[in-house]
């Protein structure tokens, strides 16, 4: 564990401390089984952010691909019939499509990551929106699937099934980023591109994969969103969540910047963040203080984190200075 | 402003100290001027004349030292002070204005206005650049358009804004690069008025004769430091040169004997993205140290960044041990042998903020991992083992590449490459900017690898380096390879000559 990292749970830790402490709700089993629910949804298009962001690249149409593939998966089942499995395996390779085509537009076609994701945005909200013709993509009324409902949406012995899936998710992704060639690649993309490319890393293949991974991670996601809200409203449904993502990454250490960022930061930073949204709750917060209170956290999170590097390079000055008096002391 | 214009300038600058996290860029520097005097700044390049400039102009401030100024001590010079204390400073690098005229130019941040909405006086800007210009002897008049000017007038254009300020103290950095010699003759008259109006002027250049016939101190720097301090009747080029170079050459590239084997490298009628125009011919053989020499601008790197799969080839063929390379890329130069130190350590070479053994391992990941897992044992031995057989110096290996020497940086470089155990090995401006007892380490680096039979082939400006550490000298110009010389062809003059042609 980094030192971010464990800063950042010491973080976690705290807030959740104090809102046990002003509320004892907040440690009952079905406000944590709720909570661990949503951190469990959260956390899946969180990681999918990260990949992309430690590669230097920015994702702004998860929102809109968790209502496209939502409302897409929904309506196979309900209108057309589709065994589910089927038409997960479908969702699953459309997600994927979406994300080689980011890849390829932001890599061959040399498009700035941000515009390209910000057009998938409004493109597959329109799509959505459009496909439903405005309308709400639901299950009808009696209709049954339960191998689906208890896979996506149901308990094991109280512990939500999105959670197992996001705990499974960030131990791979773990290995992945921290432990995977491929990992390193990442990483190394993330923070020069140059010395990746004249290293013999092939940074197009790279970023085309952080890309895949994202949109792969983000239907999962969709899917997981679909069964938990059983209907999907495509002007609505997963309307900033994006941002989530991002202020999930950013809190856990990623930097905007690239190269840098853990797993176990940005879960935290998913944590973190439902904890907050929780004491809102809780505590009485007006509702409407919600993403004030959100990104006011992450604009302390952010603070802290320039003034360590700050302290890092000074550091690094002084290690510089000390070797300089050390070889000079000798002549001298 | 004009208490301090009253008197000659007085500066002191006292063990002048500024590091960069991986370079020292002065160390312990002093260097004082009197009213009146013209003083010569000379060094090798990379010995810290631009970074003692940039204290000077104000644009750094130092980490360790004095500065007294008319008898004040300050901490820094900043770019207020600078101005309020008159220092006048021409930079090497022009940037023009080129959608202003001359007069907006020359007094661009200091216009002269009128009247109470504080219009432009262009009449009284134009009174007071005219006899500037005259004192310049220049071809323009104040109104002439900046975008037309030829690189020698933009220096003189440059110049006239300094000396638009009357100033006390007047440095020129490099001053007369694009200059004509009757312009050169002109400026050297200009200074030495300057001079005895009490104007001190600090002149750094390359060109020794002109400081031989202006300066009445020459202070000399070598490698950060001061390397000493020629007096008025001291200054001759030899000396001057004694003191920068200030080390027994031959003793530094030891050459050992050895026969250079079968070609590795062929380049028969290469085409490159730059110079689409001019087919290319080369041959480099195992064990042999090849430079490819030339001016700035010949094409040198953009070569080897086609040879390295870098930029696409336009054409012709590439031989690596008789094989030829087809659908060139970087991932197929460094599988068919091939790889590249590049020119720029720090955007190129290394990853700065990861650690050494991240760096060194990055393009041996293949080797050193099973089914996609990276085998961190692995990596740590060969790091460890890199840094013994390389010598680098570090507190550890943990440690970010950024906190380490030039040095010692580019060691970390070549140490990722020799992991891959290369036959044919590129290393572009190898030594600049590293200091004296790494450059030392690099170049018996290079001699063990060719007796290894490793093929080198490197890029150099460094002409000591060129005749010091080569086998043979390819030298580029323009584009082309305009000869090639073998070792006991090389002397300066037939280089340059080939590089000018």
């Amino acid at each position: 564990m980094q030192k971010k990292d464990i800063g950042l749970a010491t973080l976690v830790m705290t807030v959740g401390a104090i809102v046990a402490v002003m509320n004892p709700r907040f440690l009952s089993p079905i406000n944590l089984a709720n909570t661990a629910n949503l951190i469990g949804l959260f956390g899946l298009f969180s990681i999918a952010e990260a990949f992309v962001i430690v590669t230097a690249g920015i994702e702004l149409s998860i929102g809109s691909v968790i209502a496209l593939i939502g409302v897409i998966f929904v309506d196979l089942i309900a209108s057309f019939g589709v065994p589910w499995p089927v038409a997960l395996a479908i969702v699953m390779a459309l997600s994927v499509t979406i994300g080689l085509l980011h890849g390829w537009l932001i890599t061959r076609l040399k498009l700035q990551p941000f515009v390209v994701t910000l057009c998938g945005l409004l493109i597959y909200r329109g799509i959505a929106r459009f496909y439903t013709r405005d309308g709400t993509a639901g299950f009808t009324f009696g209709s049954d699937f339960p191998m689906l409902e208890y896979l996506i949406a149901g308990r094991t012995v109280g512990v939500p099934h999105s959670v197992v899936a996001f705990l499974l998710v960030a131990v791979a992704a773990w290995f992945l980023l921290h432990r995977t060639v491929l990992g390193r690649h990442l990483f190394a993309v993330g923070k020069n591109p140059q010395a990746a490319s004249f290293s013999g890393i092939d940074t197009t293949s790279v970023i085309i994969q952080a890309y895949v991974l994202c949109a792969f991670l983000t239907g999962i996601s969709a899917v997981f969103f679909a069964m938990y809200t059983r209907s999907v409203q495509p002007s609505s449904h997963g309307n900033f969540y994006e941002l989530y993502g991002i202020a999930a990454a950013v809190l856990g250490g990623f930097s905007l910047r690239g190269g840098e960022g853990s797993i176990i930061g940005v879960v935290l930073g998913v944590i973190l963040l439902q904890v907050l949204q929780n004491l809102v709750n809780l505590l009485g917060i007006p509702s409407s203080l919600n993403f004030a209170v959100m990104g006011s956290v992450i604009l302390a999170g952010v603070i802290a984190d320039t003034q360590f590097s700050r302290y890092r390079d000074a550091r690094r000055q002084a290690i510089a200075m000390a070797a300089l008096e050390d070889t000079s002391k000798p002549q001298a | 402003m004009t208490a301090y214009r009253q008197k000659d300038i007085s500066l002191d600058l006292l063990g002048i100290t500024k590091v960069y996290p991986g370079a020292i860029a002065l160390n312990n520097v002093s260097l004082s001027i009197r009213g009146g005097e013209v003083v010569g700044l000379v060094g090798e390049n990379g010995a810290g004349k631009s970074t003692l400039m940039n204290v000077l102009s104000g644009a750094i401030a130092p980490d360790e030292g004095r500065i007294i100024i008319d008898g004040e001590e300050v901490t820094s010079l900043t770019s207020a002070r600078v101005h309020e204390r008159g220092i006048a400073l021409v930079h090497q690098e022009l940037n023009p204005f080129s959608n202003l005229d001359v007069t907006a130019n020359v007094l661009l941040g200091r216009e002269i206005r009128r009247g109470m909405f504080g219009f432009l006086d262009q009449a009284a800007m134009e009174r007071k650049v005219a006899p500037i210009l005259a004192r310049l002897d220049t071809r323009f008049g104040p109104n002439d358009a900046v975008s037309g000017l030829s690189l020698a007038d933009q220096q003189l254009l440059e110049i006239a804004r300094a000396l638009s300020i009357d100033p006390r103290l007047l440095i020129l950095d490099e001053p007369t690069s694009s200059l004509t010699l009757s312009e050169t003759k002109r400026l050297l008259d200009v200074i030495r008025q300057l001079s005895a109006d009490g104007v001190a002027v600090l002149f750094i250049t390359h060109r020794l004769a002109e400081i031989e016939e202006v300066a009445s101190r020459v202070v000399v720097l070598r490698d950060g430091r001061n390397a000493g301090t020629l007096g008025c009747g001291e200054i001759t080029k030899d000396a001057m040169i004694r003191l920068m170079i200030g080390r027994d050459v031959g003793q530094f590239y030891e050459k050992a004997e050895h026969d250079p084997g079968r070609p590795v490298l062929e380049l028969k009628g290469l085409r490159t993205k730059a110079y689409p125009q001019h087919p290319l011919d080369l041959c480099l053989r195992a064990g042999e140290i090849l430079c490819l020499t030339g001016l700035v601008g010949a094409g040198r790197t953009e070569l080897v960044r086609a040879l390295f799969g870098i930029d696409r080839i336009e054409g012709g063929v590439l031989e690596i041990e008789g094989q030829r390379l087809v659908g060139h890329s970087v991932p197929a130069a460094i599988a068919a042998g091939l790889c590249l130190v590049p020119e720029d350590r720090k955007t190129e070479g290394l990853f700065l903020d990861f650690s050494i053994t991240e760096n060194i391992a990055m393009p041996s990941h293949a080797a050193l991992s099973r089914l996609g897992f990276v085998d961190i044992g692995a990596e740590a031995a060969l790091a460890e083992a890199s840094r013994h057989k390389l010598n680098i110096k570090t507190a550890g290996l943990g440690r970010a590449a950024a906190e380490m020497s030039g040095g010692n940086q580019q060691k970390v470089v070549l140490a990722k490459w020799l992991a891959m155990k290369p036959r044919i090995i590129i290393l572009d401006e190898p030594t600049r900017g590293i200091d004296v007892g790494a450059k030392a380490e690099v170049y018996r680096l290079m001699q063990a690898l060719a007796v290894d039979g490793v093929a080198l082939l490197m890029i150099s400006s460094d002409m000591e380096e060129v005749i010091g550490i080569s086998d043979r000298v390819a030298v580029m110009c323009r584009g082309r390879i305009a000869g090639t010389l073998a070792r006991d062809q090389l002397t300066e003059e037939t280089i340059l000559q080939l590089a000018v042609e």
